[in-house]
């Protein structure tokens, strides 16, 4: 909506850079770099050294214009707008910081929710910390009682994988399925019912071609858990993690390592169910064993 | 407790609406509006941010807003020209004819011209604030300012405004 009725929008581009930059230099926006050459092109041009003259005079009569207002008292009215507008201001900015405050408290919980979930505990607070290591320490214990077993390591073997997966599965609620070790060089031997603090237990017992044994221990933490992922029927498919997401009902930890048990253990939570492999192997091996136990489970 | 020194423009908001309208009342109203809006925009104020800059963008939204609607009224027949509000003018505190003179060319400016030209001038803002304060690109801005500067220089060099077909009443007062 530019009006275009007066000579100077006819002129050509130079003209409109010239003026620029007269402005510039007028209102000492002009960059140092451009300086020389305006002082160049102003000593060739008398008409542009007229406009800097005329628009500096301009400048200066236009800033004495109402000077004087700028020392004069201000009417009350102005000022009552003003402290009303002040005052309102600082409310706002009260709410603003106790709901900043809120946020914060909203947030010192939400760490304190995720942290105590990273502690690997399936259950609110303490006890459930407690549970966890009374599970991986029970995962431990009984490793060191049934592995070295010769007659009997096992209540149902290999050979009746199916009966002991479905049988297993029923007494933990939750649809079990035997891992495949065969790539670290184990293979299943069998496994049992135990019984473990929060209920039944299942142990599945793997063996290497030395004769060295690891065994995994599972059983859920959370009952109400249990029963929904056991309605659901999938426990598989799970990409490993190494992040907690805290949701109630699918409580997941990362990998954990103890070396409290007669024997060293990793353990996880996943989904509201315990898992921990354990045996008289190096770290690294477990370790190894673990994710390869997590990842078809 | 955080002060909030809207206080500390109305200086310089007043001297700005005074050169922007011409007149003590209407300048001051001008003021009031923007005191009040800002009261009631204050959430749309991000808190460290150039409140000068702000205070400056809602009068330049009110200002035009009223000047639009004083066009439509003209349109619509109620003419308000300069000439007829002349007498109610207030003369500048400076007093001088020259003051009330370059106070009339500048009326006679387009409001958006007239507009850059006061806030550069006045206000010493950068021309990237002008633009961001007026809503224009910055080429825009400079434009205006070029426009408004000459136009300026030619009214009061020029003869007078009799002379450019106002009517006979309207004089310069030397």
């Amino acid at each position: 909506m530019e009006k275009h009725h007066d000579s100077y929008t006819s002129q050509d581009a130079h003209g409109g850079l010239m003026h620029d930059r007269i402005n510039a230099a007028v209102d000492g926006q002009l960059p140092a770099a451009h300086r020389a050459e305006l002082e160049a092109q102003l000593a060739a041009d008398p008409r542009a050294r007229g406009t800097l003259a005329a628009w500096q005079a301009q400048r200066e009569a236009l800033r004495a214009l109402h000077r004087p207002l700028l020392d004069e008292a201000i009417p009350d009215t102005l000022l009552a707008a003003a402290r009303q507008g002040e005052a309102g201001r600082r409310q706002i900015e009260q709410w603003r910081r106790w709901g900043g405050m809120a946020a914060a408290v909203v947030l010192a919980f939400g760490v304190g929710w995720l942290s105590r979930s990273q502690m690997g505990s399936p259950a609110p607070g303490q006890l459930a910390m407690q549970s966890s290591r009374s599970f991986v320490h029970q995962a431990s214990l009984a490793h060191a009682v049934f592995s070295p077993e010769v007659r009997h390591p096992v209540e149902v073997t290999a050979a009746q994988q199916d009966h002991l997966v479905q049988w297993l599965s029923k007494r933990v609620g939750r649809p079990l399925k035997v891992p495949v070790l065969a790539s670290q060089g184990y293979e299943l031997v069998g496994g049992r019912l135990l019984s473990g603090d929060g209920g039944a237990r299942a142990q599945f017992m793997f063996q290497n071609a030395a004769g060295l044994r690891v065994t995994l221990y599972l059983g859920a933490l959370d009952a109400a858990a249990a029963a929904s992922t056991g309605a659901s029927g999938n426990s598989a498919g799970a990409a490993p993690t190494n992040t907690a997401v805290p949701q109630p009902g699918n409580l997941e930890t990362a990998f954990r390592y103890s070396g409290d048990g007669p024997v060293p253990s990793f353990y996880w939570v996943d989904q509201g169910f315990g898992y921990a492999l354990s045996g008289a192997v190096s770290r690294e091996e477990l370790m190894k064993l673990a994710q390869l136990v997590y990842q078809q489970l | 407790m955080t002060h909030f020194p809207l206080t500390d423009h109305i200086p310089s908001l007043r001297r700005y609406a005074r050169a922007l309208t011409g007149d003590a009342w209407a300048a001051d109203d001008l003021v009031q509006d923007t005191l009040e809006r800002a009261c009631s925009k204050w959430r749309l104020w991000v808190a460290g941010s150039d409140l000068r800059a702000w205070l400056f963008t809602l009068m330049h939204n009110i200002f035009i807003n009223q000047a639009r609607r004083s066009m439509r009224q003209a349109a619509a027949g109620i003419t308000v020209n300069v000439d007829d509000v002349e007498s109610e003018m207030t003369a500048p505190e400076t007093g001088t004819a020259q003051a009330l003179d370059l106070q009339r060319c500048l009326l006679r400016l387009p409001e958006d011209q007239r507009a850059v030209l006061l806030l550069v001038s006045l206000e010493d803002l950068s021309y990237e604030e002008v633009a961001k304060i007026t809503g224009v690109p910055l080429g825009t801005v400079m434009s205006r300012l070029s426009r408004a500067r000459s136009r300026l220089r030619e009214l009061m060099d020029g003869p007078a405004p009799a002379a450019a077909g106002a009517p006979t009443q309207l004089r310069r007062l030397k």
